[in-house]
Formats: C-alpha cells, sequence, structure tokens
C-alpha cells in the first residue's frame, strides 16, 4: 500500500509525492524567470518602477520573510533563557524553519539587489549611518549562525563521533549570541522606514516602528510554529500537544495586546484617529490590518474560542496573514498612490518558487533527521490523487 | 556651492536641461519613462526636467526640477555601503556606482523621490543630479546654471545666495515670504524663490525636521541596547547552566535514542 515513492540514496530519503511533484516544477519555472531577471534586468520581469522603487521582493520574501523565520528566536528564548521546558518539543522545527526562512530571505534580496556582483561592498565600505547596515550584518551573522545551530541537528547523524560533542559544547554561547542578533535586526527592519517619514501614510510611521516590528515578529513567531505544526501534523501525523501550543500563543498574545495598546497610544498623541476613519485604499487596509490582523486574534486567544483546535488554528493563520499584510502596507499602501503598483507574474512566480524550494527542504530534512518531536517523521500515506499518483508513476517507474 | 532659483525669471526654454544632457553624456533620444499629470517626470536620462505650470489667473510658470542636495541627504544617510556621498567642500550629493549594491533604499528614502534608476539594464544604477563635481572641482558652476540665458538660476556661497534670495524677497512685494530650501528638512543647497506659492508649483510641503534624525536617534540607541540584553542573556543563561536547569547531558541522552531507531533503520 505505498502511495508515495520513497528512493533510498546512501540511506537518505527522497519521498515524492504529487504536490511535491508540482513543487518542484514551481522551483523549475522559477529558476527560468531567475535567468531572465538575471540577464535582462528588472524591466521585463518585474512591474517596479522610479514611483514604486520597492516591490513584492522587498515586502514578502524579505520583510515578512524575516518576520516569519521570527519563531526561531522566540521559541529559543523561552526555551533555552527563561527555561519553559514543554516547548522543547517545538524547538527544533522552529529552528528550521527560521533557518530556511532566512536562507529564502537571502536568496530574495539576491535578485532584488541591481549590482549583485557588488554584495560584498558593505562588509567594507561600511555605512554606518544606514539602518540597512545594521539589517545586513545581523542577517549575515544570525544566518551563520543559525547554520551552526542547525549544524549539531545534522551532526547527530553524519560525523557524530568526531564533531557532534565538541559542538554541544560551545552550543550555549552561539545560542546568547543567536538571540542578540535577531532581535536587533527584527527592529531594524522596522527602523528602515523611520527615515520615510516625509512618504509614509502617517497611520504607519511613528518612532516606534522599530519596536512594533520586533513585537510582531515575536508574536508571529509562535503563530508560524503553529501553522508549520498543523501542516506537519498533516502530512506527518506529529502534532504539538494542544495545551503547549495554547500556552505558547498565549504568550505571543501577551506581547499582541501590549502591542494594540501602543498603536491606540500612537493614535491618540499624533492625532491619527481622523485618518482611521476617513475612508479610502490606505485606512480602510488599515483597519483591515488591525481588526483582522490584531483585535480578533486577541479575542480568540484569551477567550475559550482558544481552546478548540479550530480555534487555536483561527487565531495562528489570521496572525500570520495579518503581519503579512502589515508588511505589504508599510511598503504598498503607506507609501505608493493606490493602485500605482501590482506585482507582475514574474515577481509572483519567483516568489511562489521560493517557498516551494523552502517547503521541498524542510520536508527532505524533517524525514532525515531528527527534528520533529526529536525523530525521523515519515510521510502518511494518503489515499487520494490516485489518477495524479498513476500518471506520475508512471513517468518515474514504467514498469509498474 | 549653492544654485539659486528665481521661478518668476524662468522662461522655460529648456537650456539647462539640453546642458545637463550633453554634459552628463545621457540619451537625448530616450522615451520617457514617467509621467505624471502630463508633465514629464525625472527619470535616468533626465537629471532635469522643466514642469510647466498655469495658474487659476493664466499666469505661467516654469519650475526647474533636480536634486536639491539637502544639507541632510537621506540617500547619503541610507546607502549602506556609501555608494552615495555629499562632498565636504562643494556640498554635492554624489553617487559612486562602483560602491552601489543596488538596493534602492535610497529611492524610497528621498523626501523629494529624486534618485532613478535603470530599470532595463543588466546591472543598473542610481541616477540623478550630482551637481557636476568635476566643474565644481574647478571653481566653475554646474553646466545648467552657466547656460541659463535669463539668470534664473545663479549659483554662489550658500550664505550669501540666502542672504541675497532674502533681500530679493523683502524688497519686492510679488514674491512669496519663504525661501523654498531653506529649512525644508534641514535645509538644501539648492533653494527656491517664487511670486507664486510653492504649492501651487508642484513643491512637496515638508516638515523642517531632516528625517535623518529619526534614523539617527535609533541608530545610536541600538549597541547599548544590544550589550544589556546580551549581558542580560548571557549571565541568565549561566544562571541556569549553575543551578542545573541547562541540562544538555541529560538532553544529550535524549539524542541517543532517535539516533538509534536510525541505525536500525539503515539496517532495514
Amino acid at each position: 500500500m505505498n502511495f508515495y515513492r520513497c528512493f533510498r540514496i546512501f540511506g537518505w530519503n527522497f519521498t515524492i509525492t504529487p504536490g511535491r511533484f508540482i513543487m518542484t516544477g514551481l522551483v523549475a519555472i522559477m529558476l527560468a524567470i531567475v535567468s531572465i531577471r538575471l540577464l535582462t534586468g528588472f524591466g521585463v520581469v518585474t512591474n517596479l518602477s522610479d514611483e514604486t522603487p520597492w516591490g513584492l521582493w522587498i515586502a514578502f520574501d524579505v520583510m515578512c520573510g524575516v518576520a516569519l523565520a521570527g519563531g526561531g528566536y522566540s521559541t529559543t528564548l523561552l526555551v533555552s533563557i527563561f527555561r519553559f521546558d514543554e516547548f522543547e518539543v517545538v524547538c527544533r522545527g522552529a529552528l528550521l524553519t527560521s533557518l530556511l526562512g532566512y536562507l529564502l530571505v537571502l536568496a530574495g534580496l539576491f535578485l532584488d539587489i541591481g549590482q549583485w556582483f557588488n554584495s560584498w561592498r558593505p562588509y567594507f565600505s561600511w555605512g554606518y549611518s544606514s539602518v540597512l547596515f545594521e539589517v545586513f550584518w545581523c542577517i549575515s551573522i544570525y544566518t551563520s549562525i543559525l547554520t551552526f545551530e542547525f549544524f549539531e541537528i545534522f551532526t547527530e547523524r553524519v560525523l557524530t563521533k568526531r564533531l557532534h560533542r565538541y559542538i554541544v559544547r560551545v552550543l550555549p554561547i552561539f545560542i546568547v549570541i543567536g538571540l542578540i542578533f535577531p532581535m536587533m535586526h527584527q527592529s531594524s527592519l522596522g527602523g528602515l522606514f523611520l527615515i520615510m517619514k516625509e512618504r509614509m501614510f502617517p497611520l504607519w510611521w511613528s518612532e516606534f516602528l522599530p519596536l512594533y516590528f520586533l513585537m510582531s515578529s515575536f508574536f508571529v513567531g509562535s503563530a508560524m510554529v503553529g501553522v508549520e505544526s498543523s501542516f506537519a501534523s498533516k502530512a506527518y501525523g506529529h502534532g504539538i500537544p494542544h495545551n503547549v501550543m495554547k500556552k505558547l500563543t498565549r504568550i505571543g498574545g501577551c506581547i499582541m495586546l501590549v502591542y494594540l495598546l501602543m498603536k491606540i497610544y500612537d493614535l491618540f498623541t499624533m492625532n491619527l484617529w481622523s485618518y482611521v476613519f476617513q475612508g479610502g485604499l490606505q485606512s480602510n487596509m488599515y483597519c483591515i490590518e488591525m481588526l483582522f490582523g490584531i483585535i480578533i486574534p486577541i479575542i480568540i486567544i484569551f477567550s475559550p474560542i482558544a481552546d478548540t483546535k479550530f480555534g487555536l488554528a483561527g487565531y495562528a493563520w489570521l496572525t500570520v496573514l495579518g503581519v503579512v499584510v502589515n508588511r505589504m502596507n508599510c511598503v504598498f499602501t503607506s507609501m505608493y498612490e493606490s493602485g500605482s503598483y501590482f506585482p507582475s507574474a514574474g515577481e509572483i512566480f519567483i516568489s511562489i518558487g521560493l517557498v516551494s524550494a523552502g517547503a521541498l527542504v524542510y520536508a527532505f530534512l524533517v524525514e532525515n533527521l531528527n527534528i520533529l518531536g526529536r525523530k525521523h517523521a515519515v510521510q502518511i500515506n494518503v489515499h487520494k490523487n490516485k489518477d495524479i499518483r498513476s500518471l506520475i508513476w508512471a513517468f518515474v517507474r514504467p514498469n509498474n | 556651492m549653492a544654485v539659486l532659483i528665481d521661478i518668476t525669471k524662468c522662461i522655460g526654454c529648456e537650456s539647462c536641461s539640453v546642458a545637463c544632457k550633453l554634459y552628463n553624456s545621457l540619451d537625448f533620444k530616450s522615451e520617457p519613462r514617467n509621467i505624471k499629470n502630463g508633465r514629464i517626470e525625472l527619470d535616468d536620462n533626465r537629471w532635469t526636467v522643466i514642469h510647466k505650470y498655469e495658474t487659476e489667473d493664466k499666469r505661467i510658470r516654469f519650475v526647474k526640477k533636480q536634486c536639491l542636495h539637502c544639507k541632510e541627504p537621506a540617500c547619503v544617510s541610507a546607502c549602506f555601503s556609501k555608494a552615495i556621498q555629499k562632498d565636504e567642500e562643494t556640498g554635492a550629493v554624489v553617487y559612486y556606482p562602483d560602491l552601489c549594491v543596488g538596493c534602492r533604499y535610497c529611492m524610497v528614502a528621498c523626501p523629494y523621490e529624486i534618485p532613478k534608476y535603470q530599470w532595463d539594464e543588466q546591472f543598473p544604477k542610481i541616477t540623478k543630479c550630482e551637481m557636476c563635481p568635476s566643474r565644481l572641482e574647478n571653481g566653475d558652476a554646474p553646466a545648467c546654471v552657466a547656460v541659463c540665458p535669463t539668470n534664473a538660476l545663479i549659483s554662489g556661497d550658500r550664505d550669501e545666495l540666502l542672504k541675497k534670495a532674502h533681500e530679493i524677497i523683502a524688497s519686492d512685494s510679488k514674491y512669496v515670504q519663504h525661501v523654498y530650501g531653506e529649512n525644508e528638512v534641514g535645509g538644501s543647497e539648492w533653494m527656491y524663490i517664487s511670486d507664486i506659492p510653492f504649492e501651487e508649483l508642484g513643491f512637496k510641503m515638508v516638515s523642517e525636521t531632516p528625517v535623518t534624525k529619526y534614523t539617527k536617534d535609533y541608530i545610536s540607541k541600538v549597541p547599548i541596547l544590544a550589550v544589556i540584553w546580551g549581558i542580560f542573556l548571557a549571565s541568565l543563561s549561566y544562571y541556569n547552566h549553575r543551578n542545573g536547569h541547562g541540562t544538555h547531558s541529560e538532553s544529550e541522552e535524549d539524542f541517543e535514542n532517535p539516533d538509534d531507531e536510525n541505525t536500525k533503520d539503515k539496517q532495514d
């Protein structure tokens, strides 16, 4: 009854499912568009213009990518420093999501910069007055540290005898360093917008922007862990116990409550209430973001609805989407005239391709290393899509 | 080096924009990339443009648009590889393409939306008015100023020009009592005087606080906060370790079990 084929190559499992087959196709499409982008510049592939210099790649791949990868640092902080030992089951999954998130961010950034062969310049030509300089250094360092932390999981399987025990010994130092940098650059991503005061719609600009970005990355981190584990439990039958997940998301919920209060404080101190209800795309987007991304999730998480599986999943999804909308709003809605920018097919396909690549690598790694619940995950066989399956297997195994 | 533009004297002859293209070897044949409200805006081959405005009482005015060369330039502060720098002597904000990564942060940071991009190049660069740095070095005025036939553009020391501007607007009642660029986002090298309110001529009304102030305030706090946070984390981590909570030895044993399964898997 093996519906999904699992190839073993040198002892590593390569599972192929119809979903992964499609994702591989998306990655291939992405690679084709990437080569066009690198050969012809931005004009052909993107809808970017002088009026809208930052587009989907910055807003989604970079801003959302980094925020959603916040699960790594927030769970590490709770487990390693504040000793919430019950969250330890979550830790490794979150770490992997973060690492992949950051690698995708770097890939997205690489495509978005024009003179990529100069990308090493900021290491030597220090534009230290720029917030981007801080973001650049922090992301570089943090990605290296994440790689190292993940290497510990990797060495459980490879080079176990020679390397693993030493790595375990120095790991705590790296964990501490690895908690300083993400918090610095999560907030600095918000700091990027400080200089755009004259260009942003007043509802989004605030001197607290760095703090807002830091807080939202913290609460979206746990929500993302929830979303990820709901996928993982579907595919691998690995669920995080409901009460653990509820407690984890409630900590995020507390931060979210403070975030909401600060946002309201901003409305009073900067006299912005009239903007909120003036109508028009910008104020409507603001209301949508605050209502569905913040207020409803808070109501869910602090009410008995959170005791149901459905309620918790609802919280996680709303929070994740809320932060995505927030980052998009900061870049597009607040800065560009309405309707002047909409991502092109090329931009969208590259973003989708990057996410697919991440999902494929994630699936491969959790099936081969001790990540989910500290053991190898095994794909659950699903008795669906028999037709697609036989079609694909006709290609892969003609004699079947 | 600063420039004062007297909008009442400009006849819209476009000598300045032609001189700019000649001096900076820009493409004369390029199609305008950005058109807004019927006016051709700056782009990678147009570092300066003239905008025509007609007031309600049928008076026609021409406004020259180019980089204002701010005293506290947002683009310079935003660049993380120092590819845009302000020349200390001349005040010109100059671009160094060899250092440019192409992140376009300068474009979103500029309050006046001046820097433009070569969207159709494989390795695009930022483009904007650089005040003809090689001319300034020799003590010459920028190309556009040098060719202006009506003296609508005059260059000189910023303080002297500012004094002159205030004399002009004080002596003639037709002028608006405001020198645009004196204090706008901290002031700029290029300044305008006009007889028609600046708002009606498409000038952006901005606050007098330089936008770089907000990033400076933030950046100056970051190192201290990071150090405090680091010390806090390290001490808490050490405390946990001493109290035996941070039991890495225990969890190491946990690691072993899945490993065993691993080897079993392999044997299978």
